[in-house]
């Protein structure tokens, strides 16, 4: 078991180091580079030059990477060209808001989509199962973006129940609660329905178990065999789900932040992509690595846990 | 580490921003009712003073900043508007008027310029000086910063200039330039405090002064009671980062923002007149055509350029690429302006005459590859619209899609053909920084001897009668054979709370009424 996790974390290590150099790469090959970008429309040559220079773009790719990856051993993130601020000061000031909205989202979305889908396994084919079943594959079909201008325009902007963004609010978004509603709506909206869909999945299928039928059969009581028994096995795929709905979640993330004006890691990328400022890109790439591993490791670990037959497969 | 950071978006297209007031003398003196000159809001009540106004730009993240010499975006413009002053600033018609320098007079050779200061103080309480202007520009010279007021400045020997008097500075040129006016209100020419070199703590002489500052996300601003023109009506201004329109008109629908700027023409027409915001528009904001490189095959043909010329339809371009809000263009840049060339016939599509015109210079079934990008609103929209149009004159328009972030520098060099607009600026510093031999940023790779021999007898004419006449004769040649294919003009759109009066309604983007806080309160 603890040689399977010290595989698991090296290879998580590799991956994010992948990740990093991926991302490098990447960026290297976008046309144009911080100075075309910070230029803009007076693409001048010589101040193009002027500014390249003065953020030291002229020297080559490798010599710049090396340099950057020697910092990040030390846990140096190295400094954004575009504010001339160090990286992790500027991570540091996005994580706030979207880990908010990242836990409040699976705070909430971890007893809603268990729920909905035992509640549906529980009727299944039934009225209660059919409409649960329609109602999530109808929501997931729509665009995070869509479905925030919707619930914007009908639940703030109509009936002004809720501040349709949170501008202004800066990272302090604990202080203005009704702000985070609708982004969090937005952001449970989608993992919902597919958790809620494996879970009843899972569901219906470990209630037909022979299992199931035996422990029935000792005559467990109908909500222990659901829960104590069935549920585990329901479980495990939902949270490999669930893990890898992060990165997805991590894009949701994105549009929300930007149709909502939250100043999180989302917002970070795309200022940091648009100028082409390429150590934040890293630093987020980093982090955004790092958190798919963990979390991914993590769901491994609760599928050995609940479901070792499954998990012996990671 | 002092590297220059002037964040950049596809938003900021602006080339000359603005601080200001319309009527030079007349204002002053808190609680007169603003805008002396045409063209402002007349709503009747007088102006009432307090009140925190809420405003939301599109932002550049961390890149921003409240160096007034790094600001590229309209976000930086105004802000730096708020807390500083420059010299002189953009009329609506883009003339020079006075700000900080209270006259200038020219040397019979026009190769100095004397400017005498106002008395003004700065929000610390030191007086505006001489010296104040010199480090100012210095440091906007320095060839190390790559500063983007640095160009504007080139005509001015720095060495050379030197304070008279506390409040006059006299300025060496290194060649005649009549309209050096234009280069005391360029953009990003703030004055600043001798000696400033970090911009945490603003201090300016500005209207507002600084309270706090988090790049991407806000500014808060304090009135600044000591203001030489006169001290703002409210308390305090407060500025919000929303690069989203959607988001932008969404917090000024929800009573999040007073005044929310850049809005899409689309959202304009869904709530104007409706009652729930007002709609600004400001005319003759940015300049929309496609450049034709006039060094390179097919447009080193003159005749190739003017079937081109001939192909557009403008009214169709406006309406579709625009949503209609704009104004037709006529081949010519600064509609409105000082010393546009009104009276020249309008162009209209006459595909019968493009096609004679392509058969002459031998360019039938001629295809060309048009440059564009999502980098400006309409682009890719006007491309389509015109490859259409070109197909019915028999040429093959292929429409190539680029980058938006590099858009700007892959087209200065590289293709024939490309999307192209421009914020206000006067016409002046249109030839000067994009249609002389050795302009900076020349996209049509115009280079001609002879529009060069123009220009500098331009500069070196006093009489400004018949410095127009010299206007009129460049823009001449431009119109019957530049390359510049200008279709039209569009109009800035700003949304405002239904409380918020005193908004200037002629001032196109960048001039001294656009985005000027000062003059605006809370009814």
């Amino acid at each position: 078991m603890s040689r399977w996790i010290v595989r698991r974390i090296l290879l998580g290590a590799a991956q994010t180091a992948a990740v990093v150099l991926l991302v490098f790469a990447l960026t290297e090959a976008l046309p144009g580079d911080a100075a075309v970008a910070l230029a803009g429309d007076d693409p001048d040559p010589a101040r193009i030059a002027a500014i390249r220079e003065a953020l030291h773009l002229d020297r080559p790719a490798h010599e710049r990477l090396g340099e950057w990856a020697a910092g990040l051993l030390h846990g140096d993130l190295g400094v954004s060209l575009a504010s001339g601020r160090p990286v992790a000061a500027a991570l540091a000031e996005g994580f706030g808001p979207t880990l908010l909205l990242a836990a409040l989202t699976l705070a909430l979305l971890i007893p809603a989509g268990v729920g909905l889908g035992v509640l549906a396994a529980r009727r299944e084919g039934g009225p209660v199962d059919r409409v649960v079943s329609s109602v999530t594959l109808a929501v997931y079909a729509v665009p995070e973006f869509a479905l925030g201008v919707l619930l914007v325009t009908v639940l703030a902007l109509r009936l002004g129940w809720l501040p349709p963004t949170a501008v202004g609010y800066g990272t302090d978004l604990l202080a203005h609660p009704e702000a985070l509603v609708l982004p969090v709506l937005v952001l449970l909206s989608r993992p919902v329905c597919s958790i809620s869909r494996l879970v009843r999945a899972g569901m219906v299928e470990a209630l037909a178990s022979p299992y199931a039928a035996h422990a029935r059969r000792y005559g467990l009581s109908g909500a222990r065999v659901r829960y104590a028994h069935a549920l585990p096995n329901a479980v495990a795929p939902a949270a490999q789900q669930l893990a890898r709905t992060v990165d997805w979640l991590l894009c949701g993330v994105i549009v929300v932040e930007a149709l909502f004006v939250i100043p999180g890691l989302g917002t970070v990328l795309m200022d940091a992509v648009a100028a082409r400022d390429v150590p934040v890109v890293q630093g987020l790439a980093v982090v955004f690595g790092l958190v798919a591993v963990v979390l991914n490791l993590a769901a491994d670990l609760v599928a050995h846990r609940f479901a070792p037959r499954a998990g012996a497969a990671a | 580490m002092n590297t220059p950071h002037p964040g950049l978006r596809r938003r900021g297209f602006l080339a000359v921003a603005a601080v200001g007031g319309i009527g030079l003398a007349g204002l002053g003196g808190a609680g007169c009712s603003p805008g002396t000159g045409t063209g402002t809001e007349t709503r009747s009540g007088a102006a009432r003073k307090g009140g925190r106004l809420r405003v939301a730009f599109a932002g550049g993240g961390a890149a921003e900043t409240l160096d007034p010499h790094l600001g590229n975006l309209f976000a930086d413009a105004a802000r730096a508007k708020a807390l500083f002053d420059k010299l002189a600033d953009y009329g609506p018609d883009l003339t020079a008027r006075p700000r900080l320098a209270e006259r200038w007079e020219a040397s019979a050779g026009l190769d100095r310029w004397s400017v005498t200061l106002r008395d003004a103080v700065f929000h610390d309480g030191r007086p505006v000086t001489a010296e104040d202007v010199l480090f100012s520009y210095r440091r906007i010279a320095d060839p190390k910063k790559a500063f983007r007021a640095r160009a504007s400045l080139e005509p001015i020997d720095l060495e050379a200039s030197r304070a008279t008097g506390p409040r006059t500075v006299e300025f060496r040129l290194k060649r005649p330039t009549a309209e050096f006016p234009n280069v005391l209100a360029a953009f990003g020419a703030y004055i600043v405090p001798k000696d400033t070199q970090r911009f945490d703590e603003p201090v300016g002489s500005g209207p507002f002064r600084h309270v706090s500052f988090a790049p991407g996300r806000s500014a808060r601003f304090r009135r600044n009671d000591a203001y030489w023109d006169g001290a703002p009506h409210l308390d305090e201004l407060e500025f919000v980062v929303a690069n989203e329109e959607s988001a932008r008109v969404n917090a000024l629908l929800g009573g999040q923002v007073d005044y929310a700027h850049e809005l899409a023409p689309t959202t304009a027409r869904a709530h104007e007149g409706k009652g729930r915001i007002d709609i600004v528009r400001l005319r003759n904001s940015a300049m929309q055509g496609f450049v034709m490189k006039t060094d390179r095959p097919p447009f080193d043909d003159p005749r190739v350029r003017e079937a081109f010329f001939l192909i557009a339809d403008r009214d169709e371009l406006v309406k579709g690429a625009l949503s209609g809000a704009g104004e037709t263009g006529n081949d010519l840049f600064g509609k409105g302006y000082a010393y546009y060339a009104a009276g020249l016939p309008q162009r209209r599509q006459d595909l019968d005459r493009a096609r004679r015109l392509l058969k002459e210079a031998g360019a039938e079934d001629l295809k060309v590859t048009l440059d564009t990008s999502p980098v400006a609103a309409g682009f890719t929209e006007a491309a389509g619209i015109f490859r259409d149009q070109a197909a019915k004159a028999g040429v093959t328009v292929e429409v190539r899609v680029g980058n938006k972030d590099s858009y700007w520098k892959d087209i200065l060099d590289h293709g024939t053909f490309a999307s192209y607009r421009s914020g206000a600026m006067p016409i002046e510093s249109h030839i000067s920084q994009r249609l002389l031999s050795d302009s900076t940023t020349n996209a049509t790779h115009w280079r001609r001897k002879d529009f060069d021999e123009l220009y500098r007898r331009l500069q070196s004419t006093k009489d400004a009668q018949e410095r127009a006449g010299l206007y009129e004769r460049m823009q001449r040649i431009l119109h019957s054979e530049g390359g510049f294919l200008v279709w039209g003009f569009a109009d800035w759109i700003v949304g405002t709370s239904r409380r918020v009066r005193g908004v200037a309604r002629d001032a196109p983007a960048n001039t001294l009424d656009w985005a000027r806080f000062d003059k605006v309160w809370l009814a």
